[in-house]
């Protein structure tokens, strides 16, 4: 069994720490994993990607080829627009629907909606909201990354909130908890949204 | 013991070389190679063993630092981007002369595609040009056994080793499993002193010597365990793949590579292992990420009977990073179902962050630049280079480090007024210095300005060589100190900075107007790290 993910979102928004939380189950889980990062220039607010892959049997390529991609995890909605062509036929894509506007010429709401419509399987999700609601705003990747994990087959989400708490056990109990809790509504959210 | 550590592929060349007995890294901040040193920087072995972890000023000053370590007989690491090794060609090809001591491995990080570079060279051919092996790990576990092999092969033939990383091998992320920690070395010389003193007299000496050694690598290269010919059934085909190139092809055939396939990951480049490749395979496909090096050399000029495929005859793009997807095109299978591409999204492209002193150092230049529609500005590398991107388009040149400086000079020289140089504090004690000393020389007419943020910014806040002494730098190469000039970048400073640099550039000789505030980046770190 393999697992293709991109994840997409504007320099500094946190695509990384997520890719940190997975890769840690990963790792706990004894699948293979590859994760191409970008770093330098393109970090300074342009739009950034890693292609993160898992697998049970070995994974040759570091970069996932076009329509091969099951997962594109987004914490901005037209940044999850931008790796269509990697997506597979029946892939996903979980996005945040607040718009993270830096440029003069970004596209107007209505039709990014329409876009993400247009497509078969979409878990839209304003993780910022979610993530004020239970009072932890900064944790709005965690938010996202609960609702990736109702589709992300390959690692079970007792194993992802494992990885948040080795990946944050750093930074005190309270951090982790947060953290869990975001973890845990962005999960609710998804499975809602999903049994309707 | 064995142990499982999910590794970039820096980290694992960098925990490769700290258990084979690194004395010390030397190197200055480039993307995508600056992961390595500060992963030796951070590890509790690198304090336990007292291993040099500082940065350099530049690659040039690593180089040489790190031929001094070796020639004591101790294994010393040398990282840079791939442009880091015009910087430190010289030492590079003078330690090919005087070969190694103590394992001397040299690291590249080439940046096909240019993500963050302003050029795609290939690393391999400096290791062509100085006669020395290379090695091109093509996975994260395979990079960590190599920089070991690297070591060990540095000392064993006496020569100094060059590691060509590429962006999506130094920057992703793999399981790797190491172990086995080696002693470091002890002081010790070479036993071929004259070797290292580069007269001529020596030198021709070790010319002949070296191209002898080159026979020699030519021939382990031969029986590496890093070049492997396997077979497949369909002789329709050969495969030569180098370095990560080998991972896209495997990846197009999860059941296996029905064409016989040569894997190169080290050189000098295997002939032999081609040529028993060509006896069963009239046409070959060259995958190699980079420039056409092998390609090139197989086709040669004549006419051999052979037909070679990829990059120059159109079956792989000419130029950019290989993907899975171009080397499926090169392989003539179709292409898998997709989804069309988004027609909402637009481009976002990169900028100077939000409160940083660059932009208020552009705002004020650009504002009193208005008033001199003659002037030309040369600016430099660094985050600023962001600077010539909306909606500031501060500037008409960047090339390579420290070309702010001399290009200005030489402007001024040709009449050019006002001629106003950008370089960033970590750039001009990089590659800057020199070129203030010749303008300062010649009395050239120019205003350069150091924008000063206090660390070197773009690679992500390393140590900057000249903090808190750039104005006695200046001063030492001969700036007069009325025209040392420095300014805080912030928007109500505007009508000094304003100000300032009208004054200057109103005088006719060398000016340098240093623009100082912190990086909005590090200014954050340290701020969180005080709370």
């Amino acid at each position: 069994m393999k697992q293709d993910i991109i994840l997409a979102g504007v320099g500094g928004q946190g695509i990384l720490s997520i890719a940190t939380v997975i890769g840690r189950a990963a790792l706990d889980q004894d699948l293979y994993l590859k994760q191409a990062e970008v770093h330098g220039m393109s970090q300074r607010g342009g739009d950034v990607q890693s292609n993160l892959r898992l697998s049970s049997e070995p994974i040759c390529s570091d970069l996932i080829p076009k329509g091969c991609c099951d997962l594109i995890v987004s914490l901005e909605p037209m940044e999850a627009l931008r790796y269509l062509p990697y997506l597979a036929a029946d892939g996903w894509i979980i996005t945040n629907t607040t718009p993270f506007v830096n440029i003069p010429n970004y596209p107007e709401e209505t039709a990014l909606r329409a876009e993400l419509q247009r497509l078969p399987h979409v878990i839209a999700i304003d993780v910022d909201a979610i993530a004020k609601e239970i009072r932890s705003p900064r944790s709005a990747n965690m938010v996202l990354l609960g609702a990736t994990a109702s589709v992300l087959r390959i690692l079970d989400p007792d194993k992802l909130r494992d990885g948040i708490r080795k990946v944050f056990a750093r930074k005190g109990e309270a951090i982790v908890d947060t953290n869990i809790a975001a973890f845990d509504a962005g999960y609710a959210y998804a499975k809602e949204h999903l049994a309707r | 013991m064995a142990e499982k550590h999910l590794l970039l592929g820096d980290e694992a060349l960098a925990l490769g070389a700290l258990h084979a007995g690194l004395s010390g890294v030397y190197a200055y901040p480039g993307t995508p190679s600056t992961e390595i040193t500060e992963f030796i920087q951070n590890h509790p072995l690198t304090r336990e063993r007292n291993i040099h972890c500082d940065w350099s000023s530049n690659e040039k000053t690593a180089m040489e630092a790190a031929l001094g370590v070796s020639y004591c007989g101790k294994r010393a690491l040398v990282c840079m981007k791939h442009v880091g090794m015009n910087v430190c060609a010289d030492g590079f090809m003078g330690a090919a002369m005087t070969g190694a001591n103590g394992g001397l491995v040299v690291t590249a990080c080439d940046d096909p595609s240019m993500h963050s570079s302003q050029n795609e060279q290939d690393s391999r051919f400096y290791a062509d040009f100085a006669m020395i092996p290379c090695f091109e790990p093509s996975s994260q576990q395979e990079t960590y056994a190599m920089v070991r092999h690297a070591f060990d092969f540095s000392e064993q033939y006496k020569i100094p080793v060059l590691m060509r990383l590429t962006t999506r091998m130094a920057h992703s992320r793999a399981v790797v499993e190491t172990g086995g920690l080696r002693d470091q070395n002890g002081l010790s010389f070479p036993e071929n002193p004259r070797q290292w003193v580069l007269l001529p007299v020596n030198a021709k000496v070790r010319n002949e010597a070296l191209i002898a050694d080159h026979a020699r690598f030519a021939e382990t290269a031969e029986a590496s365990p890093f070049n492997r010919l396997a077979d497949g059934p369909d002789k329709s085909l050969g495969i030569i793949a180098c370095g990560i190139a080998y991972n896209y092809l495997m990846e197009n055939f999860p059941d296996g590579c029905p064409y016989p396939v040569l894997k190169v990951s080290q050189y000098p480049f295997p002939a032999g292992l081609a040529r028993r490749l060509a006896a069963q395979c009239r046409t070959l496909l060259v995958l190699e990420e980079g420039q056409p090096l092998v390609e090139t050399r197989l086709k040669g000029v004549f006419d051999s009977g052979i037909t070679i495929k990829g990059r120059l005859d159109g079956t792989l793009p000419r130029a950019g990073e290989l993907t899975p997807d171009c080397v499926r095109a090169a392989l003539g299978l179709p292409d898998l179902p997709q989804h069309e591409a988004s027609q909402v999204t637009v481009p976002r492209p990169p900028a100077l962050c939000q409160g940083c002193g660059h932009r208020d150092f552009y705002t004020a230049l650009n504002q009193v630049l208005k008033d001199y529609p003659t002037a030309r500005v040369f600016s430099d590398i660094g985050c600023y280079t962001l600077g010539w991107l909306a909606p500031f388009h501060a500037f008409h040149t960047c090339v390579e480090m420290g070309a702010s400086v001399t290009m200005s000079t030489g402007a001024a020289h040709s009449g050019v007024w006002p001629s106003v140089a950008v370089i960033g504090d970590s750039t001009f004690t990089h590659s800057g210095m020199t070129g203030l000393l010749d303008a300062v020389n010649s009395n050239a007419d120019i205003t350069l300005c150091i924008s000063d943020n206090l660390t070197t910014g773009m690679t992500g806040g390393q140590d900057s060589a000249g903090t808190g002494r750039l104005e006695s730098i200046c001063l030492g190469l001969g700036v007069a100190p009325e025209h040392l000039r420095t300014i805080v970048p912030l928007p109500k400073n505007y009508p000094d900075m304003e100000k300032t640099i009208r004054e200057e550039i109103e005088y006719h000789g060398v000016s340098v107007i240093i623009c100082r505030r912190e990086c909005i980046q590090t200014a954050r770190r340290h701020a969180a790290k005080k709370q």
